[in-house]
């Protein structure tokens, strides 16, 4: 299973963190900052795999991003790498050619997107199309809410005019 | 695509960025935090959307790293929201910024199972993430069954069902029982014909935590699996949308496969000829393409693949096959097929009968073991290691000494390890393996452990053909100008013993076997000093006929030790020094060590938990971790009493006794932890925060033990005389655990504990690791206390964790206390306390820390976890108004006194801020003390304690103790009997005189506030009186004044008439 994910930057900032095993806050904060170290400090060229206290890292840098997951030892870490390909182009898809400071302004889109891609630490969905389906009809539901909103605010406003 | 605007969060976050540094980003966020806080606080103001803004704002400054602790609640509030847009947020932040842990969590289980069983199909959606990704137990217990139903319903939509399905397999996680249900299992088996591949997908996760479990229960999924392959491997009926780089979900494939692993075998021919044909296409069929996805997909397939090939045990063509396969990827230039490739092939060293199709890959193995990469130079030196044997070790441990010259500082250890126990494992001869250690000891001393030269010592001593060649060796090694200390201490050992069997070659007479070792002796540390002064005494022993001159050097040297502050070396001087005049009666002494017994190498035991020991440090595998912390014991038993670590396990007289490292010995059985205190541990307040690790280790035994488990034999024998319970006030430092805990405390704890007890600042508890001062203020019932923790070594200490249990009556606070204390610095931890009333409990500081060495590599480094609780207090003595009723004041004759001169009891009163008052008793044979004692409920109280002693028998007394609170009489007059009968020994030294009790009542240094309170004054004549005092108050006309200073009580008595009858 894939107990964490983390986006860092290539300056170290975080992006995005979901932490799919029970992490203290302090153990959150240590774990960023030794991995960061860690896979930062990687050359190109290398494999997407790191060794880190029993566990392995996947990790894929895109552009001045570096996408990571955390994997048991045993798990297929081909499959993981692929899947943080699969987030990135669903993104890329979202946000139309994807940049750094896309997620950082929508970070909260980057969340529901990788709601949509990962429960449990599994896989839930690997069709591109069905993730885009599902996150666009969220967002009309929230667009109607607004307008709702403001429809009422509206008519109240008028009302008590 | 619409990005729904949040202007605020937008504008925050441009701030944020256009910070230049840290120090204003700082500034923003907490003016943004102090604006949030704010504004949640008067909630009324607050519109929907707004509070969605500010809960968002807080998952922002959550990942920039600071503290926002304080919204969680909000967070978790926004889940009950009845609108979408809100609840989503809710939902969203409060699974990112909690875990499954917290309590904020249960405060939204019943808004979560509303969603969950609602007809909201988007509010179940969320419900079902939100469990998925952070449900604990509790949720498993009240949301499994509604769970599930949503699974197999067939009125859900696919997008409700594999989410459920997840959102299962993480309650199952958390509870195995969650499944238990009748038909569950034919319902698993239904869900694999799911036309629908997302709810396949995440059904398949399912189906593999569950057969990782217990295969037996679903063998009827079996054949499922096989034809969901099928369908993905043929392209049947997969639509489009699902195929990544035109492979069907590469994914599914993976998992199929993966549940399939679980199953020992396959035994059905059809069903097992399918899947071999399945595998065989994805064998031959899969190859390396341009596009880096496609190609990375196709390979996760494939590695899939042959890790079922490997477990089904297929046929030996198929196995050549993977093999074949498996070479071709180790010699490729992609670095991660390359990585798999070699992975992999550790993994099929287990498949008998392929290890010499292996072996032709070795030449390409040792390449990448040169990698740039070290994920790949690691996954080499695991696969040489595994596929070392007989055949190649000489190959391969050549190999690896050579790399050993140029490896990077992370590997160096893991691979002098893997050497070491190579070469021991696969010797073709043992003088191969002296050279290997040696010249591994050579190449890398910094990196090889004391069990490595331990060993070696150990082969040589058992094997007599081997000594004279060891020992030439060791002697060759010498030459060199400059050499690592461990090869001093191996050759100075091997030549001590055996450069007898040299004596005719040439430079190895004794005198120059000696001068050249002690050429060495100006470069190393203490550690070392002994095993050089045992190799003089045996070469001593070994001139026949004695050569005068070098007598005389080496007694020099034995002389100049016989005063060294290192015990170990002191005591190593004076014995050899008296030994070597004994002529030949110490040959016998000093003859060659007998042979070892037989044991299981300690570095292969090393290399075995070596695994666990690099497994992680992560919450979930942590309190695994405490239960095969026992697995780090490296030596055989005896190393369990086995000395400190810094000292080499090294009897003076028998020398080397027992190679074993004695380091890492670690029973932390808590079980014992209450039994072996030294009684100074009288209660440990049960409730200790559950979810703090410490807590956790500590918590449950400090319930399990019994309360009255505290009065311990070491304290007994003293106590028991005088039948009062050896509770004690000041500090006390109980090493809970064994002493067999590797880390032995320096001096005596209980001792210190003692001296603390009459002094306000001194060393607490002291280990080779730490030393742990205190020193205390008081002010009236305020103490502040500060911690000292001062790490002794040159290396770092991590995990220090340190707990205060305080008895029921302080109040203590201990501030944090820092996760790391750098090398050879000391760090200082307030500590608050505050006595609520009187008592004579202490309280308990449990201390734990690790010692690991920081530049290893995690998956070998040997680490040391190290644990000394340590309890402490002091409690403020003191106090109070006199009484006027019996239960006030309390008389008792006190018999088995410890008995001591009556100036140096004063001094002993002095020292617990029992002011004696000289002059107001008439009879020289009596004591009369008062203080003022400080607490909550006490507030300032006067006490007053009269000693009558009888200059016949100095074993008895009578004891009069007043004050204004009959639980705080009592209290302390047991106390006080406690410290008259059970007196530290020797408190201040026998060399300080103590000073005259005049003397120190003589220098009141300013009185701070007078006791002007007219009742007090008629209450402190009135207790004067009591004291047999009359007399004198009459004759001095009752001009008493009592002098209440901070912090101590002086009673002073202005004294009109010189009449002193005390000195």
């Amino acid at each position: 299973m894939i107990h964490f994910v983390l986006l860092i930057s290539r300056q170290g900032k975080v992006r995005l963190t979901k932490w799919y095993s029970p992490y203290s806050q302090k153990e959150r904060t240590k774990v960023i900052r030794e991995l960061s170290g860690v896979i930062l400090s990687r050359g190109p060229k290398l494999c997407n795999f790191v060794e880190w206290r029993g566990y392995k890292v996947v990790y894929k840098r895109y552009a001045s991003l570096y996408f990571c997951m955390c994997i048991d030892q045993d798990d297929n870490e081909l499959e993981v790498l692929e899947i943080i390909h699969h987030y990135v182009e669903i993104l890329d898809r979202y946000f139309g050619s994807v940049c750094e400071l896309d997620l950082i302004f929508n970070f909260h889109k980057a969340y529901y997107i990788l709601d949509e891609l990962l429960i449990a630490g599994e896989l839930q969905e690997s069709s591109k199309k069905t993730v885009a389906r599902l996150i666009a009809a969220q967002d009309s539901l929230v667009e109607s809410a607004k307008e709702q909103a403001s429809s009422i605010s509206n008519i109240i406003a008028q009302a008590t005019k | 695509m619409a990005l729904s605007g949040m202007r605020g969060l937008s504008v925050f976050i441009s701030d944020i960025r256009n910070c230049p540094n840290k120090d204003q980003e700082r500034l923003r966020v907490d003016k943004e935090l102090g604006n949030i806080r704010t504004r949640f606080k008067n909630e009324k103001g607050l519109t929907p959307y707004e509070k969605k803004k500010y809960v968002w704002k807080m998952l922002y400054i959550y990942m920039l790293g600071y503290d926002v602790d304080f919204g969680h609640m909000e967070a978790v509030s926004l889940i009950s929201a009845p609108k979408y847009p809100e609840k989503q947020v809710g939902y969203i932040v409060t699974s990112s910024l909690l875990n499954e842990n917290h309590d904020f969590l249960r405060l939204a289980i019943n808004t979560v199972r509303n969603d969950i069983i609602g007809r909201n199909e988007t509010f179940q959606c969320l419900a079902l993430t939100m469990v998925g990704n952070i449900g604990g137990r509790e949720f498993a217990e009240s949301l499994a069954a509604d769970v599930q139903k949503l699974l197999i319903s067939s009125s859900c939509r696919p997008l409700v069902r594999k989410k459920a399905a997840l959102c299962l397999l993480r309650l199952y996680r958390k509870n195995p029982d969650v499944v238990n249900i009748d038909g569950w299992v034919d319902r698993m088996a239904q869900l694999l014909d799911e036309r629908d591949i997302g709810v396949l997908t995440s059904s398949m996760s399912l189906l593999v935590a569950l057969v990782s479990n217990n295969h037996e229960a679903y063998w009827s999924c079996l054949p499922k699996c096989v034809k969901v392959l099928e369908r993905l491997a043929r392209n049947q009926d997969i639509p489009q949308e699902y195929t990544y780089y035109g492979i069907p979900s590469p994914w599914l494939q993976v998992k199929a496969m993966r549940a399939l692993q679980y199953f020992p075998t396959i035994e059905d021919p059809n069903c097992r000829r399918s899947l071999f044909e399945v595998l065989q296409r994805i064998l031959m069929g899969t190859d390396v393409v341009k596009n880096v996805n496609k190609n990375n997909a196709a390979h996760a397939v494939l590695f899939e693949a042959l890790a079922l090939v490997m477990h089904l045990d297929a046929e030996k063509e198929m196995m050549s096959q993977c093999v074949a396969l498996l070479g071709k990827f180790i010699a490729v230039r992609e670095p991660n097929i390359r990585y798999l490739g070699l992975e992999n092939m550790t993994r099929m060293l287990m498949v008998t009968d392929v290890q010499d199709s292996i072996k032709r890959h070795q030449a390409q193995i040792i390449t990448s073991l040169k990698d740039p990469d070290i994920s790949i130079r690691r996954r080499a030196l695991d696969l040489l290691y595994g596929m070392c044997d007989i055949s190649n070790a000489k190959d391969i441990v050549e190999e690896l000494l050579q790399y050993l010259s140029t490896a990077d500082f992370a590997m160096r250890e893991e691979l002098s390890l893997k050497a070491a126990i190579l070469a021991e494992k696969f010797a073709p001869d043992l003088s191969w393996y002296v050279d290997v250690i040696l010249q591994l000891i050579d190449k890398a001393g910094d990196f090889v452990s004391d069990d490595i030269w331990f060993r070696v010592v150990q082969f040589v001593t058992n094997n007599e053909d081997l000594q004279p060649y060891a020992a030439a060796k060791a002697r060759e090694y010498l030459d060199k100008p400059a050499i690592h200390e461990t090869m001093v201490k191996v050759s100075a050992y091997l030549l001590g013993e055996f450069s007898h069997l040299l004596a005719r070659r040439p430079g190895c007479s004794p005198k120059e076997i000696f001068i050249i070792i002690h050429e060495k002796l100006p470069t190393v540390s203490t550690s070392t000093i002994p095993i050089l002064l045992s190799t003089y005494a045996k070469i001593l022993m070994h001139t026949q006929p004695p050569d005068p001159e070098l007598q005389n050097q080496i007694w020099a040297i034995f002389n100049k030790y016989e005063s060294c502050i290192d015990a170990e070396i002191q005591q190593r001087a004076v014995e050899y020094f008296a030994l070597s005049r004994k002529g030949a009666a110490v040959m016998d002494i000093l003859a060659e060590m007998p042979k070892f017994p037989e044991r299981q190498s300690a570095l292969i035991k090393k290399a075995e938990v070596a695994e666990v020991d690099s497994a992680d440090q992560s919450a979930i595998k942590l309190r695994a971790q405490q239960q095969t912390s026992n697995a780090l014991v490296v030596t055989d038993q005896h190393s369990a009493n086995g000395p400190p670590p810094t000292v080499p396990a090294v009897g003076p007289l028998t020398l080397v006794k027992v190679p074993s490292t004695s380091g890492n010995a670690e029973h932390t059985s808590e079980g014992q932890a209450l039994t072996q205190p030294n009684g100074t541990l009288t209660k440990i307040d049960p409730q200790t925060p559950s979810e703090d690790l410490l807590g956790d280790l500590l918590g449950p035994l400090a319930i399990e033990g019994p309360p009255g488990a505290a009065v311990q034999p070491q304290q007994n024998a003293v106590s028991e005389v005088g039948g009062v319970p050896s509770a004690v006030d000041g500090a006390a430092i109980v090493p809970v655990g064994e002493y067999s805990n590797s880390v032995q405390p320096i001096g005596n704890i209980n001792e210190r504990f003692y001296a603390l007890c009459l002094k306000d600042s001194g060393v607490l508890y002291e280990d080779p690791y730490i030393q742990i001062g205190i020193k205390a203020e008081w002010r009236a019932q305020h103490g502040h206390l500060v911690l000292f923790l001062g790490n002794k070594n040159t290396s770092p200490l991590d995990s220090v964790q340190a707990l205060v249990l305080p008895p029921a009556h302080l109040k203590m606070e201990l501030s944090l206390v820092p996760e790391t204390i750098p090398p050879r610095a000391q760090v200082q931890c307030p500590l608050e306390v505050l006595n609520l009333r009187p008592s004579r409990d202490v309280a308990v500081l449990d201390f734990s820390y690790k010692f690991g060495e920081c530049e290893a590599s995690p998956s070998s480094s040997s680490e040391q976890i190290s644990s000394a609780y340590i309890s402490v207090c002091r409690r403020v003595l003191s106090s109070m108004e006199i009484s006027f009723r019996p239960p006030l004041k309390l008389q008792e004759v006190v018999r088995g006194v410890r008995p001591l001169p009556l100036a140096e009891m004063a001094n002993l009163f002095n020292s617990f801020r029992l002011m004696i008052c000289p002059g107001l008793d008439p009879n020289p044979n009596n004591l009369v003390a008062s203080t003022t004692f400080y607490s909550e409920s006490t507030r300032a109280m006067l006490c007053l304690i009269r000693i009558e002693t009888d200059p016949a028998d100095r074993t008895q007394l009578r004891m009069t103790v007043a004050s204004g609170d009959p639980m705080l009489t009592f209290e302390l007059k047991e106390f006080m009997k406690e410290q008259l009968v059970s007196i530290p020994t020797a408190p201040h030294g026998p060399t300080a005189p103590p000073t005259p009790p005049v003397a120190q009542v003589a220098q009141p240094t300013s009185p701070v506030k007078a006791l002007t309170d007219p009742g007090a004054m008629l209450a402190a004549e009135w207790s004067f009186e009591d004291f047999g005092l009359v007399t004198r108050k009459k004759s001095v006309n009752g001009s008493f004044l009592v002098l209440v200073m901070d912090g101590q009580s002086l009673a002073s008595f202005r004294p009109n008439n010189k009449a002193e009858p005390n000195k």
